[in-house]
């Protein structure tokens, strides 16, 4: 090949991959064969057939041609949009991505599952719509393709003649004959005969970008009307296309050459691309270990904005340095003009710092939008009615953390479907509603970004993971665990609790395979569960290089930032309000409440808390439901900080969140309020 | 210092031979794999870290990455010197089981860069002292001038991070 196509098959999967995903999240939105949906399907099985066929992927575009059919029937009202149809279709989808998957990593999708896919879906053709007219619009030139030959035209003609004439515009959307010869010749023996006879005469009359060539094409062999077909895909429209077959093997045309690379070079330097579907900032693609990512175009912008702002501030102080040369009586002047042009200029490098780094977060929804789908594949099989309820889609967490949240998920998900909901009658008996609810939440707290899973099925038993525990030797006899501690059990290796094992969960791997993925990003995961009311499962995970809004405080000399959400308010303190406990714990009275006041130089220090002044400055702040007063000495302004782990080059320091860097390069920690709060209480324990 | 040993890097590695960094800390001059040598910084002030031994003097912030700085001295249980215009930060990368760190180490000052043989290079005696035998490479004897070769893999590694949990531990029990 003339250029390198690696960078365009790429781009090709990843759009494939999100015209999948598109396709899913349409077909589950399909409720009564909505035309406008079944068109966006449609249109993304369309470009994902194009351009598997552009780019060689013969088995792929075939099969896509299957679904595109279908779906044509179903847009046209010859098929109804029924559950089964809709649930062939996204089966269809499945094995579409195992064979993209395939062709991007060089392995083969499982044959016996596009197999029998392709022929449940000739099946459902085939009992549909007899007369299969409703195709494509055929291309002129009698096109008399019919779907039925999809199977193959086995034992028919030893060879095809085609007869190609494209429009005088071909080239210009980017379609190269050349590369459709080279497909073609892959399906047998192709001879090219080129015709000229439209190449204008006149020099006046030639624009080089118009195509004023036509071919003649006869290829020897035993490709299917189809699978020539599937070449010219993308350019029926553009070109009359005559496809008979050779009635015997015959002699190649005298003279003609085998292939005619001129008119290639023209169109070759943009090959096409299939229509992205206009997927924005949500949909993302799949693949895990994807090394491009999607951006939000509103940061882009936001970043373009700020070169563009730093640009004025730079012309900014070069008028400065002018003036002053010319005239250096008004320098007082100058100079403040100068520190102010500094100052922005230091915000400005700021902000773009801040902007390049927010390109990294991306909104948990690349995660959360394929569960519709699985709990739709679920709850069906397993004849439940479950209402799935997505809320903070668009949390954001950095890029490296959703990749590697995505497996756990999908198990705590068919988990709380398979082992959490009850079937209808059981929960109509328990007086519940049939329909179960399942509800997957994230949202920022504390420095960490939290998942909550919830459903409101029969919850967990304690006394029977107490007894598994126990019979696995995790629990021994003398040992008598609370209900949370029985509860946190499930994540144990080797503890399954499911009555029996389903083709779903509970194959005795899983919670503890989760555990052990969220624990290697940094986080971790805990159950709550009440018998008969539901269960709650909580994964908090760090936010890397995440942003945050932060409050600067002083405590002794260093700076420290306190996530602004964890604030609940700054006070300074009233000296009828201390309380000491034990002469040594002091307690502030907030309304109707009693805080500890943590010191934070002597508990990060270690060293006996210093008086509390009369009228010190505290702030309180909230985490897991726990309230710190913190002494600090000065409360400084309030910026939105990059969260940096101090894991990278050490490791977690307890009480920390990580740490951010400062305008002026500093480092500042920044505190874990919760961390800090079980510090607090384990000292205060001790020593009282 | 510095440029003394951005001159001798021009004298490239025979066969069978390394370069080392040396440094000296109270007099004593030791040595460091010079490819694990990513630059050398002079000292700023650290933000101090909660909870960390005394030698984990705390991070600095080395163009957007935040790396904590050890002071050598103390690591080994010497007496503390005062942070002077010559003393300087050595930025390693520590290869771990998981991943490689960057870490600052605090010395008195930068040495010189030698070329040193494998089979010039002596098995440690064992100190027996807050400084573990597996913290030393070897010995070496350049210009009769010894050369204590660290293990900075070791001695930053595992061994730092395990002892700073065990105080971390002491803290919170």
């Amino acid at each position: 090949m003339s250029i390198d196509m690696a960078q365009f098959i790429d781009a090709f999967l990843e759009e494939s991959f999100e015209g999948l995903e598109r396709m899913e999240t349409e077909l589950l939105a399909l409720d009564d064969g909505d035309p406008e949906t079944l068109n966006t399907i449609f249109r993304c099985a369309h470009s994902i057939k194009g351009g598997a066929g552009t780019f060689g992927f013969g088995a792929i575009s075939g099969f896509t041609h299957g679904v595109e059919t279908l779906l044509d029937r179903m847009r046209n009202g010859e098929q109804e949009a029924a559950p089964d149809t809709v649930n062939l279709l996204l089966r269809a989808v499945d094995t579409l991505r195992a064979q993209l998957h395939a062709a991007r990593d060089g392995g083969e999708a499982d044959p016996a599952e596009v197999a029998e896919v392709r022929a449940l879906i000739e099946a459902h053709l085939g009992d549909a719509a007899p007369a299969s007219e409703a195709r494509t619009p055929p291309a002129a030139g009698g096109n008399d393709g019919t779907d039925a030959s999809s199977g193959g035209d086995h034992g028919g003609p030893r060879g095809w003649r085609i007869h190609f004439q494209p429009y005088a515009d071909l080239m210009r959307t980017g379609n190269d004959p050349l590369r459709m010869f080279e497909v073609l010749e892959e399906l047998g023996t192709l001879n090219v005969h080129c015709e000229t006879d439209r190449l204008p005469d006149h020099a006046d009359a030639f624009d080089p970008e118009d195509c004023h060539l036509a071919w003649t094409l006869e290829l020897e062999g035993d490709a299917t009307r189809d699978q020539i077909q599937e070449v010219f895909e993308w350019v029926e429209d553009e070109c009359d296309l005559l496809i008979e077959p050779l009635e015997a093997v015959s002699v190649p045309t005298a003279g003609a050459p085998p292939l005619t690379p001129e008119p290639a070079e023209m169109g070759a330097t943009t090959p096409r691309r299939p229509e992205a579907p206009a997927a924005r900032g949500g949909s993302g693609n799949r693949g895990a270990e994807s090394s491009s990512m999607r951006v939000n175009a509103g940061k882009i912008d936001a970043l373009i904005d700020m070169v563009g702002e730093l640009v004025i501030t730079q012309s900014m102080l070069t008028d400065i340095s002018e003036q002053l040369e010319e005239d250096p009586s008004q320098m007082e002047a100058q100079i403040e003009r100068l520190r102010t042009g500094l100052g922005e200029l230091e915000r400005n490098t700021r902000e773009l710092q801040e902007s390049v780094m927010s390109i990294r977060m991306v909104p948990i929804a690349q995660v959360f939008n394929r569960f519709p789908r699985l709990v739709h594949d679920i709850s069906g099989q397993l004849g439940k009615q479950i209402e799935l309820t997505l809320k903070g889609e668009y949390t954001e967490v950095d890029k490296t953390v959703m990749e590697h949240l995505g497996d756990p998920l999908v198990h705590l998900v068919r988990n709380a479907v398979d082992h959490g909901i009850e079937m209808p009658e059981e929960r109509a008996a328990a007086g519940k509603p049939e329909t179960g609810q399942v509800t997957l939440e994230a949202f920022h707290r504390g420095g960490n970004v939290v998942i909550e899973i919830r459903d409101d099925g029969k919850g967990m038993d304690a006394d029977r993971i107490l007894a598994k525990a126990r019979d696995a030797g995790l629990v021994g006899p003398n040992q008598h665990p609370d209900r949370h501690e029985i509860l946190q059990l499930i994540f144990e290796p080797g503890l399954s609790t499911a009555d029996q094992v389903s083709d779903l969960s509970g194959r005795g791997v899983g919670m503890d395979v989760v555990k052990k993925n969220i624990r290697g990003l940094g986080g971790n995961v805990e159950l709550e569960s009440e018998p008969g009311k539901g269960s709650r499962l909580t994964i908090r995970l760090p936010l890397t290089l995440s942003i945050m809004d932060g409050q600067l405080l002083k405590i002794g000399e260093e700076t420290f930032v306190i996530p602004l959400i964890a604030i609940v308010e700054s006070l300074q303190t009233l000296p009828e309000s201390v309380k000491q406990v034990f002469g040594k714990l002091p307690l502030y009275r907030l309304r109707d409440e009693y805080i500890p006041i943590v010191d934070l130089a002597a508990l990060f220090d270690r060293t006996e808390p210093s008086p509390l002044p009369e009228r010190a400055l505290l702030v309180v702040a909230e985490a897991d439901d726990q309230r710190v007063a913190l002494r600090v000495d000065d409360l400084l302004g309030q910026q939105q900080v990059v969260i940096k782990t101090l894991e990278t080059n050490f490791r977690k320091v307890p009480g920390t969140a990580g740490a951010t860097i400062l305008g002026d390069g500093q480092v500042a920690l920044i505190l874990d309020v919760a961390g800090i709060a079980r510090m607090a209480s384990g000292r205060d324990t001790r020593a009282a | 210092m510095a440029n003394d040993a951005t001159q001798s890097i021009h004298d490239p590695a025979t066969a069978g031979e390394d370069q080392y960094l040396t440094f000296i800390l109270a007099e004593e001059e030791y040595g460091v794999d010079i490819l694990r040598v990513q630059e050398i910084k002079g000292w700023e002030r650290p933000t101090p870290l909660p909870n960390t031994p005394d030698y984990i003097r705390g991070v600095i912030n080395v163009r957007g990455m935040i790396v904590p700085i050890i002071d050598m001295r103390l690591r080994f249980g010497m007496e503390p010197l005062e942070y002077g215009p010559t003393t300087v930060v050595i930025m390693l990368r520590v290869v771990g089981e998981e991943r490689e760190r960057v870490m600052g180490v605090v010395v008195d000052a930068v040495s010189e860069v030698y070329n040193i043989g494998s089979d010039n290079l002596q098995p440690a005696p064992d100190f027996g002292t807050r400084i573990g035998v597996n913290f030393v490479r070897g010995l070496a004897t350049v210009e009769e001038q010894m050369i204590l070769v660290l293990d900075i893999d070791t001695l930053l590694g595992p061994g730092l991070i395990a002892s700073a949990d065990a105080i971390e531990a002491e803290a919170t029990a």
